[in-house]
């Protein structure tokens, strides 16, 4: 006699679990035959063993936290640049990734965007690449060659064929792109672009050449490069230098719930602050593993939590939560001690002493695992 | 009677302290620059005042008539002549100066705005968050006003000079001025400008009395030749009444405006530098010497300040610290502690009746008889020093109530360290085993968590001297409890080195070990019985190795997984492999594979986690002490060196390594031609040169795999370099091959080198060469010897590792350190949320399932199957 899986699954969404091991839990059970006994036998060695498995109330999961994660950067590379699958694109990894991360920099020192596409676009490398073409910001050195002609005063454009046909554009396209953002038009003969300055001297005509090559003709702005991959599930994945999230979403094709971008703050800024936690979880883990170690995603959780929990990406240091605790002692033993002294004078700051800083510098136990346990043996009164 | 609490600090208030109150709290007066008289005396009313403490042996300080040592020192206080600046608070009186009517005092905002800005201070106070943005904003609205609104008085730009001049309409405000202005400011104004008007009026920033420092704080030293030299903070103390009494002489005697103007100024010097001197703007004040001088500034910052220095980190007794040695006998949570160091350091005893006789047995045996006592505490609290003559007659005087310093003596719990303590195993608690010589002895198991070899690492060890703090380090800090990393839910202590090589010799060979040697080699183990003989061999019964290990292994242990030297084959022949990498433990006996980096390895120890995670840390820690001795019993049976001989590789192996080498040298040499006659095929994304250095480095590097594997084949598993390698004890196959085969391309930031002379990287080579050799390749091997060219390059290539890794070290602690900061005063509390000091919640369930990292095994699915195949097998009906 044996328990049907209704009655399993019934059992397993009552029980006071991570969702994580009920899914465990029901999948298991799903090729194994149990009677009633052996699945009471089976829940209660469950419920045990999760207790066991819990962590305790007092732990300082703070400091295990940090050390957990502090601890292998000594045993990180240091080189900056490696190659993340992509041969073409240059990624910072290992402990000045780490840094950055924790840092929560506003831009980090190689922005790079991970771009999956839609169903239909996804296997179809002509489509694909229309889309690339679409992202990445094409300037006119790309297109053709510039030339001045010093005696006329002017500017000569000769536009490549092949390269105009390659990014689906004309050249009629580009001088109307260059007049739209410069207000500056051009004769058009055959795959050459005639421009003159405003003025014909030599200066603002190298004024001008400066101003052609900073055009956009075509893409997203501060997207150096589009690189096509194929994946091993044979979708093609564009990978990009650079990084602009919120333009790229709003391009047709683009899987907007899988593509994403390693600037947290960007992340922040278009999806808000859910999203930047779990991208700070994401690029940490990441940043991890590609040197081969090991940390618990519980611990950069909690280190992303502890960065994200006021609504805002705030950075581990002086300038955010080291700055912004309670306590004044804590404050000035950590850095920038003097001005933290003299600014808790002037508000008439008052120091609780609930941390660990505050009691070990007055000397006296610190709150945190055992010292946390508030109980006094009381011995009766003689007398009384 | 009732117990005491403990007396607890609850909060500690900062404010500013006001003049009235200053001079309440003072207990003289200074007006002399003078210290001492010629008698050696302290002067009175001088800087070294007995009314301010004492530091002289013998003397009584007249406050509190404590001697030296006792008395903790009393403040007095200089009545400066004209009022000077502070400046530390030197912004903040421009931007109060600037947001205030010059005639009224007034804030410079509408009543209402001010109310606004109140709320919003408060409420940030009760949250306990920071109101410098509020303020900032005040100051800024404030300044925009014109017009005083409450007096209609003009109000005029202020230009601020630094570090403490202000003018206004280019007249000089002075101090006394800019304080007249401060103290018209109304209470609810200096609420809204954040700052508390009870304790921190803005007046008070402008100094009119100078608290002098009790002695205590700025000792002075008597030097070897009688001379006394005085403290940096008694020199700035002396200037600055020389300048107050010059000040004073001047105007009464009615000085020009002028030299009043610059006396006052060198007052303010003065006073600047006392409390800071590294002021950008001023001078630093010197020493005679030429060094600056360190003032109060100067005492609090920086990792050597007080904060960091004395504060949060402090030094401490009861510790000893000397070089560690290996001692695989000891068991993984004991320690050899050296008996000198045993004898000094000291347990406190408290007399009770159960403990009498124990204790008079400790004292009978003095200092110098180990488990003996160093002193007694008599019951008025004298101490007594126990001397080889007075042990005796003290042991019958020994009585309830009395303390007694014991030695330390086996099986007391030390807590041990070694720097840099990144972890929380770098401080685990061990159990004392004095032993003779001078080092601490530590089985190598334990060397990953403390990160510790033996090439002359020193560790500290500290005795804790209370019987809470023992229960604690016992209960919590044991090295067994710490087997388990809390980093990734492994084990972090386990075999290293030898005992990884020694056991894979012993368990993966196949040779025929007879009684004798069986027992020798479990003869430290605590085995009382061999296991059925495998087999016999002239008439004798003889044992496998794998039958020895298996007697170590606790009877109930079930195992099977993939050992280190598994090559990884396309199908996995499992049980059937013919390189024994498939390790089957059944009921406690090892049946197949290999006893390697993956069985028994610290980080990567299959058995250990499980004996951690389903058995029990006392079981875990027996199995390593067990392994860890029969181990260097097994590598010992065999021998296990290492020789350049070992690096011999045959003729024809060395023929095959110059052809790979030459056909990679014209690959090259082809690629460079392709490239020079444009005909080398660009990489997307890359430009030309670039695209050939790929190839190049692509080319050369598998040509060094190539040799490597050539060399491989030719050292077989007899070779003791590729036993260490394949079986992860030390070392891998690349260490091998540089030594044997081929070193290989040197880089500098992951590029050939290009830097050197012009157009080429040494005078050796043709300018413009791009070839193999000219930018650092290696052909060469270690055993062979590098050529001078070669040789260069390999230093090059080594130094950047060298920079490399002493940029990480100050990079990764300061993230280390920051991190710790962060996050230090994040608890789990009982509800299962973490909270940090503001009992503010951080996670409402930690790590999002509240599953110790620990034993985050739980959440893989594993863990379930585990139960489910254990309670199927077992529950039948």
């Amino acid at each position: 006699m044996s328990v049907d899986q209704e009655t399993i699954a019934e059992s397993i969404s009552a029980l006071p679990l991570p969702r994580k091991v009920m899914d465990n839990l029901t999948h298991e059970l799903k090729n194994v035959k149990v009677t009633k006994r052996q699945f009471d036998e089976i829940l209660k060695r469950t419920a045990a063993t999760y207790d066991y498995s819990r962590i305790e109330a007092g732990e300082a999961a703070g400091v295990v936290s940090a050390q957990s994660i502090g601890e292998p950067g000594t045993q990180m590379t240091m080189r900056t640049f490696h190659y993340a699958g992509v041969a073409e694109i240059n990624v910072t990894l290992g402990l000045p990734r780490l840094i950055e991360i924790v840092d929560a920099r506003k831009n980090p020192s190689t922005p790079m965007m991970t771009i999956f596409l839609e169903k239909d676009y996804a296997f179809d490398r002509d489509k694909a690449r229309e889309l690339a073409w679409k992202i990445e910001a094409t300037y006119i050195t790309v297109l053709g060659s510039m030339s001045t002609d010093i005696t006329e005063m002017k500017l000569i454009i000769e536009l490549n064929k092949k390269s105009l046909l390659q990014r689906n554009m004309t050249t009629k396209e580009v001088a109307d792109k260059i007049e739209e953002e410069l207000g500056v038009s051009s004769e058009i003969e055959e795959d050459v672009l005639i421009m003159r300055p405003e003025e014909s001297s030599y200066r603002q005509l190298l004024q001008l050449v400066k101003s052609v090559q900073s055009v956009i003709l075509k893409g997203i702005k501060g997207i150096k490069r589009v690189v096509i991959r194929k994946e091993e599930s044979g979708e093609y994945v564009l990978y990009t230098e650079g990084s602009a999230l919120k333009e790229v979403l709003a391009i047709d094709g683009v899987d907007a719930t899988r593509t994403r971008t390693n600037n947290i703050s960007e992340i922040f800024e278009v999806m808000g602050i859910e999203a930047a936690r779990a991208s700070l979880i994401h690029e940490a883990t990441e940043t991890l593993k590609e040197q081969g170690l090991t940390v618990d995603v519980r611990h950069i959780m909690l280190v992303a939590d502890i960065m994200t929990v006021d609504g805002d990406v705030k950075p581990i240091g002086r300038h955010g939560i080291s700055g912004e605790k309670a306590s004044v002692l804590a404050r000035a033993a950590f850095e920038v001690t003097v001005s933290h002294l003299l600014d808790s004078g002037l508000g008439g700051d008052v120091d609780e002493l609930r941390g660990v800083t505050e009691n070990v510098i007055v000397g006296q136990p610190i709150r945190l695992g055992t010292g946390n346990v508030k109980l006094i043996a009381k011995k009766p009164v003689k007398g009384e | 009677m009732v117990i005491a609490t403990p007396k607890r600090i609850k909060q500690i208030k900062f404010g500013l302290i006001s003049p009235k109150e200053f001079r309440k709290m003072s207990v003289t007066r200074v007006i002399t620059a003078d210290t001492y008289d010629d008698d050696g005396f302290p002067i009175e009313m001088g800087l070294m005042d007995t009314k301010l403490g004492v530091i002289d042996p013998g003397l009584r300080c007249k406050t509190c008539g404590g001697r030296a040592g006792e008395c903790p020192g009393h403040f007095g206080h200089i009545e400066l002549v004209a009022p000077v600046i502070h400046v530390g608070f030197a912004k903040l009186i421009r931007k109060v100066l600037r947001a205030t009517c010059r005639n009224c005092g007034a804030l410079l905002l509408a009543p209402d705005e001010k109310k606004k800005y109140v709320e919003q201070i408060k409420t940030l106070k009760k949250m306990g968050q920071s109101t410098e943005d509020i303020v900032n904003d005040v100051f800024k609205e404030a300044r925009k006003a014109g017009k005083c609104q409450y007096c209609g008085e003009e109000q005029q730009e202020i230009k601020f000079e630094k570090p403490t001049t202000y003018i206004e309409n280019e007249h000089k405000l002075m101090p006394t001025d800019i304080r007249s202005r401060l103290e018209k400011m109304t209470e609810t104004d200096i609420e809204v400008i954040g700052m508390d008007p009870q304790n921190a009026r803005p007046e008070w920033i402008v100094l009119t009395v100078l608290p002098v420092p009790p002695v205590t704080m700025r000792p002075s030293i008597t030097l070897e030749s009688g001379q006394r030299s005085e403290d940096d903070l008694t020199h700035k103390l002396v200037d600055i009444i020389r300048i107050n009494q010059r000040f004073q002489e001047n105007r009464e005697a009615g000085a020009p405006q002028l030299i009043i103007e610059d006396l006052w100024e060198l007052l303010q010097y003065h006073v600047t530098t006392f409390i800071d001197n590294a002021v950008s703007g001023v001078p630093p004040a010197r020493h005679r010497s030429g060094r600056p001088l360190k003032t109060l500034s100067q005492r609090l910052k920086g990792k050597e300040g007080r904060f960091r220095g004395s504060l949060s980190g402090k030094r401490v007794n009861f510790s000893a610290r000397t070089v560690i040695s290996p001692d695989p006998n000891l068991r993984i949570f004991e320690v050899g502690v050296p008996l000198e160091v045993a004898k000094e350091l000291t347990i406190t005893m408290n007399i009770t009746p159960r403990n009498l006789e124990e204790v008079k047995e400790y004292v009978r045996r003095g200092p110098e008889n180990h488990p003996g006592a160093n002193y007694i505490v008599r019951a008025d609290g004298r101490r007594v020093k126990i001397t080889d003559k007075n042990c005796g007659e003290l042991a019958d005087m020994v009585e309830l109530g009395w303390k007694v310093d014991r030695q330390i003596k086996d099986g007391d719990v030390v807590l041990f360290n070694r720097q840099p303590s990144l972890h929380r195993m770098s401080i685990m608690a061990h159990e004392i085993k004095v032993l003779p010589n001078k080092t601490f002895r530590l089985n190598p198991a334990v060397c990953p968590p403390y990160n510790a070899d033996f090439d002359g690492d020193e560790m500290n060890l500290h005795v804790p001297q209370t019987e809470e703090a023992r229960a604690e380090a016992k209960i919590l800090m044991h090295v067994q409890e710490n087997i388990l990393s809390p980093r990734f839910g492994g084990p972090i202590i386990g075999g290293i080195h030898d005992h990884i090589s020694g056991l894979f010799l012993l368990t993966n060979a196949k040779d025929k070990i007879n009684k004798n040697d069986a027992l020798e080699l479990l003869g430290k183990s605590e085995i009382r019985e061999l296991s059925e003989p495998a087999g016999k061999e002239n008439g004798e019964p003889y044992w496998t190795g794998k039958q020895i290990f298996s007697q170590i292994l606790p009877k109930e242990l079930n195992l099977q997984f993939k050992a280190e030297i598994c090559e990884h084959c396309d199908v996995c022949k499992g049980v059937d492999c013919e390189n024994d990498a498939y390790v089957v433990i059944k009921d406690g006996v090892l049946e197949k594979g290999s006893i390697d980096e993956k069985a028994i390895g610290a980080f990567k120890s299959v058995i250990l986690d499980k004996l951690m995670k389903e058995f029990n840390p006392q079981i875990a820690c027996k199995f390593i002490d067990d392994a860890t001795r029969l181990s260097v019993r097994g590598i010992m049976r065999k021998g296990f060196s290492f020789g350049i001989d070992d690096e011999y590789i045959p003729i024809d192996a060395q023929t095959q390594i110059n052809e790979v080498m030459t056909q990679a040298k014209d690959k090259v040499e082809k690629l460079i031609a392709a490239y020079k006659a444009g005909e080398l095929e660009q990489l997307p994304g890359r430009t030309l040169t670039e695209t050939l250095e790929m190839e190049i480095m692509k080319e050369l590097s598998k040509a060094r795999d190539t040799t490597g594997d050539i060399a491989g084949r030719h050292l077989g598993m007899d070779n003791s370099a590729v036993i260490m390698a394949k079986s992860g004890a030390r070392g891998s196959m690349l260490n091998l091959t540089q030594m044997a085969a081929c070193v290989g391309q040197q880089a500098v930031r992951g590029e050939r080198i290009k830097r050197g002379y012009a157009g080429r990287t040494l005078s050796h080579f043709g300018r413009g060469d791009l070839g193999a050799e000219a930018h650092g390749f290696v052909r060469a091997s270690y055993k062979s010897g590098l050529s001078p060219t070669e040789y260069f390059f390999h230093a090059i290539g080594g130094r950047e590792g060298l920079v490399d890794t002493a940029v990480r070290t100050s990079q990764s602690g300061y993230l280390q350190r920051r991190l710790v900061n962060a996050l230090q005063d994040l608890e789990v509390q009982y509800d299962g949320t973490v909270r940090d000091t503001r009992k503010m919640i951080i996670q409402f369930k930690y790590g999002e399932d509240g599953i110790n990292p620990m034993n985050s095994d739980f959440s893989k699915p594993d863990a379930v199957k585990r139960i489910i195949d254990s309670v199927v097998g077992k529950v039948k009906e």
